[in-house]
């Protein structure tokens, strides 16, 4: 009770004593803790040793004799270093151009007047409804007639135009006020020298928040690359967890299946608990992506 | 001033219009190509991946081989039809219809609760909301391993500690009646945090003096919900409610990873049934045929989801 006092302290005075808004958040805690025991088990499950036995395996109470085996079995069978260095290739990949493309068409759209401007935006606006998975089908085979099957370049490329990123540059580029453009003009500087000098530097915030989602986006794609990918030393790492979690299960081994997960999951989840307010605010932006 | 304007406009166009209009024009696109050029990147891009890929679905959806390695020869609409007449994918489409239904309700409703009771921002909602969250950062592959052993038979997390309470333990993944709804639990786990934050948001919005009043006038907690903070929450619903569907069509990776559609089919969903035209059967028609009315459905739906967005701000 004292806990709902304190949760409760800044509610209005008179609200303090109703009860539903109580059993809403004692719900919500309930939940939360049942949202958080797939973790929970994951963790568990890769420091129980295998003498524990299968049917032990679904314990959520650790083992007493905890132990690196299931980490280490994975990373033996899995080549996870190979996986995280593709997975990272890519995201980096992605993400350098992106930068790139959506700096300029995004200053084009905030700054610049041209014929055509109003079609050309609806243009980049339907992508964002276009949904790129669905359209693996043919962008599999015009990557493939660009000699990209099977390539790390194939996989990103799809990727290269954000629609979602140029809009949110767009917006950091429209906020940014016209005296300084001015200033740099007078001094002589050309427009990409204004773009890398001026817009660039101001608009950090937003950069961040966009490589957040898109590297997220990215690290987490399955479909795309299991499409495009064929040799193994080429995976990312969900590509590669899912064969090592087909293969592991044959076996029964779910302690090296906890662990390949963990350590798949483990690069997200802990620069989201370092920087988790700037994790939600570019989340909520993305509603538009 | 005023009164010689009128007279000097006709003179002036009527000298030469054509060149007059051409000279503008051409001006006018000096003007624009430095920023042609910065959106060429992008364009280059969407062009390729997107516009250029719809096209291709478009004309695909036509052709058809005979055998993998024959010519292209023209069909017509018939790769629709056989797409249409094939059980395998209506079927898919029942099935993405009850799993859109059973995964949207059910996260759209638990985020906002998560919502209504974390919208004051101290140390324990926060540590509440990043325990909700979590899911949404990590890949659906991850999360279809960890639910692979939740749902395993007998040993598995769910039958350790719920099952022995059921008279029977049913296979979760390996009953035709079942495997859908169990796969619905992992979208609905992974998403509701994510609609959450949408609520969160939206509940900014809601005008504290206006609440307190209602309060001092004696409005309970759910009559206050069901008139001041439900319909200012109308439009993140919709918004919420788009991106759900949204979600159902396109975030199948689950399928792919624990059931590849099966048992008999049971959780085939349209993009698994595109894969499986595309990579296992090497249909390209047919895989382009339903990518083509996923298309046309899900481009509808937005539309609609857009008008009426336009028309409530229209009218508000």
């Amino acid at each position: 009770m004292t806990l709902f006092n304190r949760v409760f302290r800044d509610s209005p005075l008179a609200t303090r004593g109703e009860i539903t808004p109580k059993l809403g958040f004692a719900l919500t805690v309930l939940l939360a803790i049942v949202w958080l025991i797939p973790f929970l088990w994951m963790v568990v499950a890769t420091l129980r040793p295998a003498s524990d036995g299968i049917n032990a395996m679904a314990e959520l109470m650790p083992s007493l004799k905890p132990t690196l085996d299931n980490v280490k079995d994975a990373w033996e069978i899995g080549d996870f270093p190979r996986y995280t260095i593709n997975t990272t290739i890519i995201c980096a990949g992605i993400l350098l151009v992106q930068f790139v493309t959506i700096t300029l068409a995004g200053f084009a759209f905030a700054r610049l007047n041209f014929v055509g401007k109003t079609l050309i935006f609806y243009l980049f606006l339907m992508q964002l409804m276009l949904v790129p998975v669905l359209l693996i089908v043919p962008n599999l085979s015009l990557v493939a007639q660009l000699g990209l099957y099977d390539t790390l370049t194939g996989v990103m490329m799809p990727f290269f135009a954000s629609a979602f990123g140029t809009f949110l540059m767009r917006q950091a580029f429209e906020a940014i006020p016209t005296e300084l453009e001015d200033a740099a003009l007078i001094d002589g500087a050309s427009l990409l020298q204004r773009i890398r000098h001026i817009y660039v530097p101001l608009s950090m915030p937003s950069f961040s928040a966009f490589a957040i989602i898109s590297v997220t986006s990215h690290w987490n794609d399955f479909l795309w690359p299991l499409m495009v990918i064929n040799s193994p030393d080429k995976r990312p790492l969900t590509v590669g967890l899912s064969v090592f979690t087909k293969t592991a299960e044959g076996t029964q081994a779910w302690g090296t299946i906890a662990a390949g997960t963990l350590m798949v999951i483990a690069p997200l989840l802990v620069t989201f608990l370092i920087f988790q307010k700037r994790f939600i605010s570019s989340f909520v932006t993305s509603g538009i992506k | 001033m005023s009164l010689a304007e009128p007279a000097a406009l006709p003179v002036a166009t009527s000298a030469a219009p054509r060149l007059d209009v051409l000279k503008r024009l051409t001006t006018r696109f000096k003007a624009s190509l430095p920023a042609y050029l910065l959106l060429l990147p992008s364009l280059l891009f969407l062009v390729l991946f997107t516009y250029g890929a719809m096209g291709r679905v478009f004309v695909d959806a036509l052709y058809q081989r005979a055998t993998p390695k024959a010519p292209v020869r023209f069909v017509g609409l018939d790769n629709i039809g056989a797409v249409l007449a094939d059980p395998a994918f209506t079927g898919a489409v029942i099935n993405n219809l009850i799993y859109a239904v059973g995964t949207a309700v059910p996260s759209i409703a638990l985020a906002l609760l998560f919502a209504l009771a974390l919208s004051r921002t101290h140390a324990v909602s926060t540590a509440l909301r990043a325990a909700l969250f979590l899911p949404v950062l990590i890949p659906m592959v991850a999360a279809s391993a960890l639910f692979m052993f939740i749902f395993l038979p007998n040993v598995g997390l769910l039958d350790y500690y719920i099952g022995r309470l059921l008279p029977v333990l049913p296979n979760w993944l390996g009953d035709p009646d079942i495997a859908l709804y169990a796969i619905m639990v992992i979208t609905i786990w992974k998403n509701a945090g994510y609609y959450m934050l949408f609520f969160l948001a939206g509940l900014q919005a809601v005008p504290e003096d206006v609440m307190e009043a209602a309060h001092l006038d004696g409005a309970g907690p759910y009559m206050r919900l069901r008139h001041i903070i439900l319909p200012e929450l109308k439009p993140t619903f919709l918004f919420v409610t788009v991106i759900a569907i949204l979600n159902a069509v396109t975030q199948v990776d689950h399928v792919f990873v624990m059931t590849q559609g099966g048992p008999s089919n049971s959780t085939n969903l349209v993009l698994f049934y595109i894969y499986q035209q595309a990579v296992e059967h090497y249909d390209i028609g047919k895989a382009s045929a339903a990518t083509l009315l996923t298309l046309a459905a899900l481009m509808s739906l937005t539309a609609l989801s857009f008008r009426t967005m336009a028309n409530r701000e229209g009218g508000a």
